[in-house]
């Protein structure tokens, strides 16, 4: 099978296409954090993060293990709390409403999350994966799921791989596979944001690959803040990226800058490969 | 490494195996011996009268166990539907909402509880049930069998609910879905062959019983018409027929036992067979 792997013309197109995206979103931010903070137990993972998403862009937050960057993601949809003895404090506003003052399950329907292992539903077939969000939220029309089934294994780039073989378990596919299905499954029940938590760290350079091109296409319609731990990805991928250190935000600003002419020592320390 | 240890490491992983062997065949030995006394001796009451007829009166020959038959599956069911939702609900809550002081109190008492002798779950059946009702029925000998099968659904639903991993919660919550809905659809379900082998060898237990019975469900020498009038089961009879001075009596008693054995295999294959060609498409 031979795979397009397109990343030198994607980055043109990345260029225009994020001063096209800017002008027509100068109003407003998708996601603002304000002085969040998050605590395991007594300890404090993540302190004082404020930072702006703007709608329909792609930002990846880097850093080394253990600095905070799930903590970071996985407050912004409210799956920090999900984990015993754990809490948040600050604000993170989505279209200017405060994440911590509605229902959780509404965030987390209107933010979406990819994980770092694939992790589809065992005992479901693709089609079932694809379809739980809307059928355990009561959606039962068969022509409906039909619909956002296909259309969300097309979003995914997978429709192509299992459109005759729906009916099989999830787990019958690759990892690069399943994690595109959990992709699609996110996409699924229509999400405004994406949350990636290192989406390609446990798949092969192809693999890899193929997400990427994916995130690129996805941000016409999402915003979709990814973690990485490959700096090399963040730079292909994103508008903007933040770097994290030890639980702060040490510097965040367009992808150009933080690779080309970053203002802290910090991060041109990190992204040179002097540490982390 | 020398020679010389190598040999006695290798001598020593065979003297190992050869102790694990041994052991297995000495764990099988009473199961073959008990199968194998039960069939010889059983399978010549085996007759189209033992399952279709009620038992015949003292000195007359023939007739047969059909209402010990139907009795036993009667309280077994009885059992199962006051302790399969108990039991599978407490081994949700302790799954998936069991880390506090309560739950570690319920998790400690279930284990006693599945230590009890069956025979204090018929004396409980009997102050229960029997006492306000006056005189004893196939109700209590479903409650007794029911207290008998919660603790071990519970504590194997709890286990196999704890081996659902985290990440397929997540994965769950992350779209949005409610947390019961969570749990009941996607965590129960990726369980359930582990929970469907807990209550099998619940009911199992339960169906084998018969001093709790003995005061509870009693027995019956005709069809029960209700159910809060004493039942028979198979296992009071085996019991009283076992010692009974009859030869008939004792044949059918051994006729009753592997009759037993063999209903609860069938149900076991059955449960094993549906779940599986249920999830067949999916591994």
């Amino acid at each position: 099978m031979l795979i397009d792997i397109k990343i030198p013309s994607m980055k043109v197109n990345q260029e225009v296409n994020r001063e096209q995206k800017r002008t027509k979103n100068s109003s407003g931010m998708k996601i603002e954090a304000k002085n969040v903070s998050a605590w395991f137990g007594t300890v404090q993972a993540i302190k004082n993060i404020s930072l702006s998403i703007p709608e329909h862009s792609v930002v990846a937050i880097i850093g080394p293990s253990g600095c905070g960057k799930s903590t970071f993601l996985r407050s912004i949809n409210r799956m920090h709390e999900t984990v015993p003895n754990t809490r948040v404090q600050g604000e993170i506003l989505l279209d200017g409403v405060d994440v911590y003052s509605m229902d959780a399950v509404l965030v987390r329907k209107r933010v979406g999350m990819v994980f770092q292992k694939p992790n589809p539903f065992p005992t479901m077939s693709i089609y079932d994966n694809v379809a739980a969000g809307l059928r355990m939220n009561g959606v039962r029309s068969k022509n409906v799921l039909d619909e956002v089934v296909e259309r969300s294994l097309r979003q995914a780039a997978l429709w192509d791989e299992v459109k005759d073989s729906l009916s099989k378990s999830g787990m019958s596919l690759s990892g690069g596979q399943q994690q595109r299905l959990c992709i699609a499954r996110a996409l699924a029940v229509n999400p405004e944001v994406l949350l990636m938590d290192e989406p390609a760290s446990a798949l092969d350079p192809i693999s890899t690959a193929k997400i990427e091109e994916l995130i690129y296409g996805l941000k016409e319609n999402y915003t979709i803040v990814i973690v990485t731990h490959n700096m090399q990805q963040a730079a292909r991928v994103s508008d903007y990226t933040a770097f994290m250190y030890l639980g702060e935000l040490v510097e965040y600003d367009a992808t150009r800058i933080i690779f080309t002419n970053p203002k802290n020592k910090q991060t041109e320390d990190y992204i040179t490969g002097r540490f982390g | 490494m020398s020679m010389l240890q190598f040999k006695i490491r290798r001598i020593r992983s065979t003297l190992m195996f050869i102790l694990c062997g041994f052991c297995v065949i000495l764990a099988l030995i009473p199961l073959i011996l008990i199968f194998y006394h039960t069939l010889s001796l059983g399978v010549g009451a085996l007759t189209v009268e033992f399952f279709t007829q009620l038992p015949k009166p003292v000195g007359e020959p023939g007739g047969g166990l059909a209402n010990a038959i139907v009795g036993t599956l009667i309280l077994v069911a009885l059992g199962s539907c006051i302790s399969l939702p108990v039991g599978i609900f407490a081994g949700i809550f302790l799954s998936e909402f069991g880390n506090n002081m309560f739950a570690q109190a319920v998790r400690f008492l279930t284990d006693v509880l599945s230590g009890l002798p069956s025979i204090v779950a018929g004396v409980v059946a009997y102050t229960l049930v029997v006492v306000p009702m006056k005189h004893f029925s196939a109700y209590a000998g479903g409650v007794a069998l029911g207290i008998l099968m919660i603790p071990t659904i519970t504590r194997t639903t709890e286990e196999m609910l704890k081996l659902v991993p985290t990440t397929l919660r997540e994965a769950a919550l992350a779209l949005g879905i409610a947390r019961w809905k969570v749990i009941l659809r996607i965590v129960l379900r990726t369980a359930i062959p582990g929970v469907i082998t807990g209550i099998l060898l619940a009911i199992a237990r339960a169906a084998g019983e018969t001093a709790p019975l003995l005061f509870t469900s009693l027995n019956n020498r005709f069809w029960h018409t209700t159910l809060d009038q004493p039942i028979a089961s198979l296992t009071v009879f085996i019991y009283n027929y076992g010692v009974s001075p009859f030869e008939d009596w004792i044949r059918q008693a051994w006729g009753g036992a592997l009759v037993l054995i063999g209903m609860i295999l069938l149900l076991s294959l059955a449960v094993r067979f549906v779940t599986q060609t249920r999830m067949k498409g999916l591994q």
